[in-house]
Order: C-alpha cells, then sequence, then structure tokens
C-alpha cells in the first residue's frame, strides 16, 4: 500500500475498521512489544522483576515497589525541528521526568490527537522517531489511543504521553536543598528553545544548533549509583535554567547563586540571544539536567556527568547559600551581582 | 574579533575601575540617556562598581515607556477591527493602555503579530491581501529609517494593503526639556550610541553649548560605558564642555546620510508630542509628510482613534525620577501599589525604567539605598 | 533602547545580505547602509537592518586604550 499521499481522516479516529488498520499497520509496526500486542484496555506490567504474576488476585505485600508516576502533553510547533521531532521530544520529554525523580523507566503510554488531514508519511516519521527513542532508553510503549478531530481542531498532531518507572534512588526533592549544595548543569542550555525559536515565522534565523532532546536516565543512573549525595534533580524545560533554580529557591526558603561566566552555553545561542535581546537561561533544553548535589561531592559528581558523551561540557555552575528571602542571584565574572529574572510567560524579541 | 567578549573583559573592566575612581569628594551625577544603557549598566553592576562615585540618573530613552496610554489604547482600537492586522515589535505588547494591552487583546481575538523587523510588515501584507496591515511604528531614531524604508517599498512596489501609524520620537528634545526646567541634578551625560549612528555627534552640540554639560556617545558594553565615563571625567580635568564620540567603531560625527535622506523624504517632524512623564515637548516626534497621508493610519481612521488624553496618577512621580531629582524608592506608590505588574507610569513600564530596575535591585540582602 | 549586534557577512544578494553571529544566521536588508559592503564586512544590524559598518580598527584603538588604562594603575603601583 502506498501511504506517500495517504492522510488521516475522520474515520480513523472513529474506532472501526479504519482504526484497526491504522494501530496494526502503523502504531504495532514500530512500538511491537509482547503487552501492547496482546490490544488490551490496559497493560498490565511488572514493576518487580522477581514477579511472574501467576498467582491470581491480590498481589502478596512483599512484591509491591515504590513507583512514580507522569504525565505531559506535547504541543511543539513545528513537528519537525533540527534534532528531532514531536515524537522524540514527546518520549524524551516524560523518560526525563521520571529520571529526575529518581525513577528508572519502565513503561509509557502514548494517545495521539490528530488533525484530519495530517500526512500519514509524517506520522510515520514521527511514529518511528517515538520506538527509536523508547529503545534507546530501553523502555516499552505498553498503551495507547487515537482520536482524529476536525481540521483546525488540532495544530497537526498533540502528542500525550503518560510514564511509570521504579523508583531507584530516595529522597530527591527540591525541599533538601541544603546551604553550600553543588548546583550543576549536564552541558549547554537553551540549545531546544533556541532551534525551535529560529524557526518561528517572525524569526526566520539559520541556527548551528539542534535540539537536544534525548532521553537521559543512562546519565543521571551513573550519578545516582555512584553513592554521591544527590539532593535534587530537574531537568530546564519549559522556563529553562532560571524556572528550575527559581523553583528550586521557592520550595527550598534557600538561595542560590550562580556564576555567569560557568553557564555553559553554545555560540549560536548567544548570537541569537544577543540578537533578540534574550536571556539564555528562559530558553529550554530537553537533553540536560540540573543536579543540586552536597558540597562534598561535586568533583566526584562532575567527573561522573563528564564521562558520559551527553555530559561532556557539565559544569559547576553555582550554589545554594543562606537568603530568607530565596534569591536566585546571578554574579559576573567581575564580582557585581544582579537578580536573575524568572521567566516570563512569552518569549517576546526586543528591539529596544 | 570577538566584540562581544573583548569589550566586556573582566580584568580590563577592574584595571579601568582604578581609573574611575580616583578620589573626588562628591559623585558626579550621570544621565545616561537611553534605555540599554540603563540595562548595560544594570546587568553588569556597574552602578554597584562606581557607588560614591558615580551617581546614575536613568534617562527617558525607553520609547515603550514614554509612550502615553491614550496612543497605546490607538493600537488596541485599531487592533480590533475586523479587517485590520495590527503590526508591531516585541516591546510593545505587554505595556498596558487605559483598559488593558496589545497582550489582552490577543486574547480576546485581535490579530496582533509581532514583527523582528518592520519589513516583515511586507511579507504579512502579501500574505493577506484582504486584510490591512497597521504597522505600529515606535522607536527612536535608530527606528525610525527602517519605518521609511518600509514606507517606500510600499509606494514602489504598489502595495495597497499596508497602513502606518508613527510614534517615532527625538532624543535631543526631551533632554532639553528636562534640562530646561531648571531643577535637575544632571553633571554629564551618556548619549546613545545607536541612536547617534544614525544621526551623527552634531544634534547633540545645542544642549552642551547651551546647559555646559559634557556628553559622550557610548557604545553598548560594560567597558564602552566604563571608558565613555572616563573620557567625561577627563573633559572635567581639563575644564572642556564637548560632544565626545566614545563608540568610534559605530558612530560617524555626520551619522548616517543614507538613513537621515529616508527620515526627511517621508516623514516631518510633529508639532508637539506628548511624553509620558515628561509633558508636551515640541518638535519631539515624527509623523508621515502630508503627500503620503493615504499611509497614515492616523488620517485614515480619523474618526475611531480616540483623541482623549489620559494622565497617569497624580501619586506617579516619574517626572521628578527622569529630572534625576527623586529616586524612586522616594515615591509613594513605589513597589506597593506600582509594580512591574502594574505600573502606574512612565518609569515602571518596561525593564529600562528606574523604577522597574530598582524594583528588582532593593530586594537583594546588601543593596544599599 | 536600541539593540544591534556587530554581524559579519557572509552572503550578498542585491539589497539583502546573510549575516552570522557566533553561528545564528540571518538574512537582513542593505538599504540604510551608507557604503557598500562586501563579504567578511562587520555591520551592526538592527531590526533587521544593517544601519552601519563596523570599523575595525576604531574598536582595536579603543582596546588598546583601555588596555593603557588599566594598566596604569598597576604601573604605579608596582
Amino acid at each position: 500500500m502506498s501511504t506517500e499521499s495517504f492522510a488521516i481522516l475522520l474515520s480513523h479516529g472513529g474506532g472501526g475498521e479504519e482504526t484497526w488498520r491504522l494501530i496494526r499497520g502503523l502504531f504495532l509496526k514500530y512500538f511491537s512489544n509482547p503487552i501492547l500486542n496482546t490490544l488490551e484496555d490496559s497493560a498490565v506490567v511488572n514493576l518487580n522483576p522477581n514477579a511472574k504474576g501467576d498467582f491470581g488476585g491480590v498481589t502478596p505485600f512483599p512484591l509491591r515497589t515504590r513507583i512514580a508516576f507522569t504525565t505531559d502533553s506535547f504541543t511543539v510547533s513545528p513537528l519537525f525541528f533540527k534534532g528531532g521531532n514531536i515524537g522524540k521530544l514527546a518520549v524524551a520529554g516524560t523518560v526525563n521526568d521520571l529520571s529526575v525523580i529518581g525513577a528508572k523507566p519502565l513503561y509509557l503510554s502514548a494517545g495521539f490527537i490528530i488533525e484530519e488531514g495530517f500526512p500519514y508519511p509524517d506520522l510515520e516519521k514521527i511514529v518511528r522517531g517515538m520506538a527509536e527513542e523508547a529503545d534507546s532508553a530501553g523502555i516499552k510503549i505498553v498503551t495507547g489511543d487515537t482520536k482524529v478531530v476536525p481540521k483546525g481542531n488540532a495544530d497537526g498532531l498533540f502528542i500525550n504521553t503518560s510514564g511509570i518507572g521504579e523508583i531507584i534512588y530516595e529522597g530527591l526533592s527540591s525541599s533538601n536543598l541544603k546551604e553550600g549544595d553543588a548546583i550543576i548543569v549536564s552541558g549547554t542550555v537553551g540549545d531546544h528553545g533556541a532551534s525551535i525559536l529560529a524557526l518561528r515565522e517572525e524569526m526566520r534565523f539559520d541556527l548551528d544548533v539542534e535540539s537536544d532532546c534525548r532521553c537521559m536516565w543512562d546519565l543521571i543512573e551513573m550519578v545516582l549509583l555512584s553513592g554521591a549525595k544527590v539532593h535534587a534533580m530537574r531537568d530546564p524545560t519549559r522556563g529553562g535554567l532560571s524556572a528550575v533554580l527559581h523553583e528550586w529557591a521557592g520550595q527550598s526558603g534557600m538561595g542560590i547563586e550562580i556564576e555567569e561566566e560557568n553557564i555553559p552555553l553554545k555560540a549560536p545561542v548567544r548570537g541569537l540571544c544577543e540578537i533578540l535581546g534574550l536571556d539564555p537561561l528562559h530558553l529550554t533544553s530537553e537533553g540536560k539536567v540540573v543536579f543540586a548535589v552536597s558540597e562534598e561531592d561535586s568533583d566526584k559528581v562532575l567527573e561522573i556527568v563528564r564521562s558520559h558523551p551527553a555530559g561532556r561540557e557539565a559544569m559547576v555552575i553555582g550554589r545554594v547559600i543562606r537568603n530568607p528571602q530565596k534569591r536566585v542571584i546571578s554574579k559576573t565574572s567581575w564580582g557585581t551581582k544582579r537578580p536573575l529574572e524568572p521567566p516570563q510567560g512569552e518569549l517576546l524579541p526586543r528591539i529596544c | 574579533m570577538d566584540f562581544l567578549r573583548e569589550f566586556r573583559d573582566s580584568s580590563t573592566v577592574k584595571g579601568i575601575l582604578k581609573e574611575i575612581e580616583k578620589p573626588s569628594d562628591t559623585p558626579l551625577n550621570i544621565m545616561e540617556i537611553c534605555g540599554s544603557h540603563t540595562h548595560t549598566i544594570m546587568r553588569f553592576g556597574l552602578d554597584e562598581l562606581l557607588r560614591g562615585h558615580i551617581n546614575f540618573i536613568h534617562g527617558p530613552g525607553c520609547p515603550v515607556c514614554v509612550m502615553p496610554k491614550e496612543r497605546i489604547d490607538h493600537a488596541i482600537v485599531l487592533s480590533r477591527q475586523e479587517d485590520i492586522i495590527l503590526a508591531t515589535v516585541g516591546d510593545m505588547i505587554r505595556v498596558p493602555g487605559s483598559k488593558g494591552s496589545l497582550i489582552t487583546e490577543r486574547v480576546k481575538g485581535g490579530d496582533i503579530r509581532i514583527v523582528y523587523s518592520p519589513m516583515d510588515v511586507l511579507y504579512i501584507a502579501r500574505d493577506n491581501p484582504d486584510k490591512i496591515v497597521v504597522y505600529f511604528a515606535i522607536g527612536f531614531e535608530t527606528t525610525t529609517p527602517a519605518t521609511a524604508v518600509v514606507m517606500e517599498g510600499c509606494i514602489r512596489e504598489e502595495i495597497k494593503n499596508i497602513l502606518f501609524h508613527v510614534n517615532h520620537v527625538l532624543v535631543p528634545p526631551p533632554i532639553d526639556a528636562i534640562m530646561a526646567s531648571g531643577d535637575v541634578v544632571i553633571d554629564a551625560f551618556i548619549a546613545p550610541g545607536h541612536v547617534s549612528v544614525i544621526t551623527g555627534a552634531g544634534v547633540y552640540r545645542p544642549i552642551v553649548e547651551k546647559y555646559r554639560t559634557p556628553m559622550v556617545i557610548c557604545g553598548f558594553e560594560p567597558l564602552d560605558v566604563l571608558l565613555g565615563i572616563w573620557m567625561i571625567l577627563r573633559q572635567f580635568r581639563e575644564q572642556r564642555c564637548e560632544v565626545e564620540i566614545q563608540y568610534k567603531r559605530a558612530v560617524r560625527p555626520e551619522g548616517n546620510l543614507k538613513a537621515q535622506g529616508l527620515i526627511n523624504r517621508y516623514l516631518q517632524l510633529r508639532e508637539s508630542f506628548r511624553w509620558r512623564g515628561i509633558g508636551d515637548i515640541p518638535l519631539s516626534g515624527m509623523k508621515i509628510k502630508d503627500e503620503f497621508a493615504h499611509l497614515d493610519a492616523e488620517v485614515i481612521f480619523k474618526d475611531l482613534l480616540p483623541c482623549e488624553l489620559i494622565d497617569d496618577h497624580r501619586l506617579c512621580k516619574c517626572g521628578e525620577i527622569l529630572k534625576g531629582r527623586l529616586k524612586p524608592i522616594d515615591c509613594s506608590v513605589f513597589g506597593t501599589a506600582c509594580t512591574p505588574q502594574n505600573p502606574m507610569g512612565a518609569c515602571m513600564v518596561s525593564a529600562e525604567g528606574a523604577c522597574q530596575a530598582y524594583y528588582k535591585y532593593k530586594q537583594l540582602p546588601n543593596y544599599e539605598h | 533602547m536600541c539593540i544591534a549586534v556587530p554581524s559579519k557577512i557572509i552572503e550578498i544578494n542585491n539589497s539583502l545580505a546573510t549575516v552570522d553571529v557566533y553561528g545564528a544566521r540571518k538574512e537582513i536588508s542593505l538599504l540604510l547602509l551608507p557604503e557598500e559592503a562586501k563579504i567578511g564586512d562587520y555591520v551592526l544590524v538592527h531590526a533587521g537592518f544593517a544601519i552601519q559598518k563596523v570599523d575595525e580598527a576604531a574598536a582595536r584603538d579603543a582596546l588598546n586604550l583601555l588596555q593603557e588604562l588599566s594598566e596604569k594603575m598597576e604601573e604605579v603601583n608596582g
């Protein structure tokens, strides 16, 4: 069947023959695994690797495991960008949300809301991207849903992913930040945000930067299993690094002081921000982690992160300080300080 | 050459500071006219570094800050018309008029487009032939020539669906007005670098001669500003009073004659323009020349646009703050009724306004008033 | 009040040029530039227009003066 000129129709979301053809022909083709292939309404999964699931009735108490459960919806426009697409983003985003709470990501659901007329080849590319990213992270997409809405009612495609993971490291929370903790960022910030911004219609920039969209569990696992005292982790997505630091300060009751010169930035991201009058600390990263680790483990964690290919440019960017006003302060290389601006709702380019 | 890095080198900053910190009994009051200079000073902590030596007075060089509310209401009224697309620059859409901002209008369904460059207005018009695109033009002399270029583009290519609402203003007149008020405490000026790229240095000479206040045209990197201050101090030492150019890599004494020609071809001075916080200043704003009235949204939509003048609250002290007579903390509504989220006056409207800059800084633990 | 960044011209196409700022590239208009531009020139770009060429020699002079001034106190202090 030639799918080149094929477009998604309302009937594909109707639950009848066409829906099953889409599920079998596209989603099962790429996401196939024994759990998904049963095509039940809900996936039944083993959280405890030793459970065989053959006792019937209520599961005995010792076999329960603490799980993390998260959900996220993806509405990015444009759907395809340098370094990825909405599908890859949907998998990486939810995997990272699980990872930063100390949970080994295990299973994802994927719900699609597709606009009538959406080109099938594009949908296939997106689904393939999701499968590849899921494989690279060792997770399975085990359940899903498809809806098709009339033309104009969705911006091409919306994806929701929910995920569950098994907690392997307890105690990660912004309320656990301690005075003296080192703030470490795993690499250059703002890459994803800059690459998307450059594609916006009114901007028309060409950027030598691609989205850093990536599952970060493998890097995070290395840090967590090293024995280092990690107090909190976040991926700096919406609102960028600034959002994370402000949330951490607000929730911990501490202040945070960062050294401007130490923040890793790719040159084109810097260039874009200079031209548009934007702060790169407000731009999204989709493949980076911010760690708050105890002072004595700072060097060790930095070394571990840098040993990973996705963490080569990691830097200690600041530390947690005592500050009753819970300020986030940025220091220049000559010692002057200014408060770091919390992110605004919308990124607006300035000419003045 | 990596201009940004070289003009921000920290060891050079530390070194030149010592040259500026030479003993003087009372701090010198220097007004930086331009909002981008306020931004540089705040971002790099130059006011902190020079505390006790230089007192920075934040001038009126922020085109959104000085836009009177009634003209923002013009933009809002235009955006509410069914067949109009209102295009403007990012800085404008957050500023509230008398009943909300362009952001709130967009939520209600107004077709409001942000452009990075005025040239993009031509693309919007081409892609929407059945709508009228009104370009709400703001900015000082740096941005005015761009509007003239777009006007020329419209005329040359016979584009029939673009109109212009011109709010361009000039730098020298408000400085003259502030100094003429007589009760100012300004010893010298840091003049705007990019405005001067267009205008050249001559436009400031009358002010310098009339009020005997030295002026140095500076670039926007921290070392540009510090070198500019050093040049001001040198003028005082040598008992000179002149317009000097620190920003020689960009500013020519005659300015950009091509840009000046384009401005003069399509635009003319308004008799008067009302500046928020300052009041009416003669010959301080631009409008479209009469022969091009068919492109002027203020002419075409005359009957639609409100003409009621909207004053700021009587408790607003922006006028005095702009002259350097008061600091933001001397204003009774500063930080309470008047905040960046709910600005009551010009100085709180944008990040470059004195009051908003102070608002962000006064809560730092070691900030000294 | 005016953001303008030194940008390197990497391509010229009549009245349009592509400029590069650390790897961010954009097409801008040369209609306001008072002199002829060539590839490799640095121009100040404001709101999508090149408004002036950056005089690298003048930049070098300013940096030299700054260097001189910052070293002066070190000499005095020995």
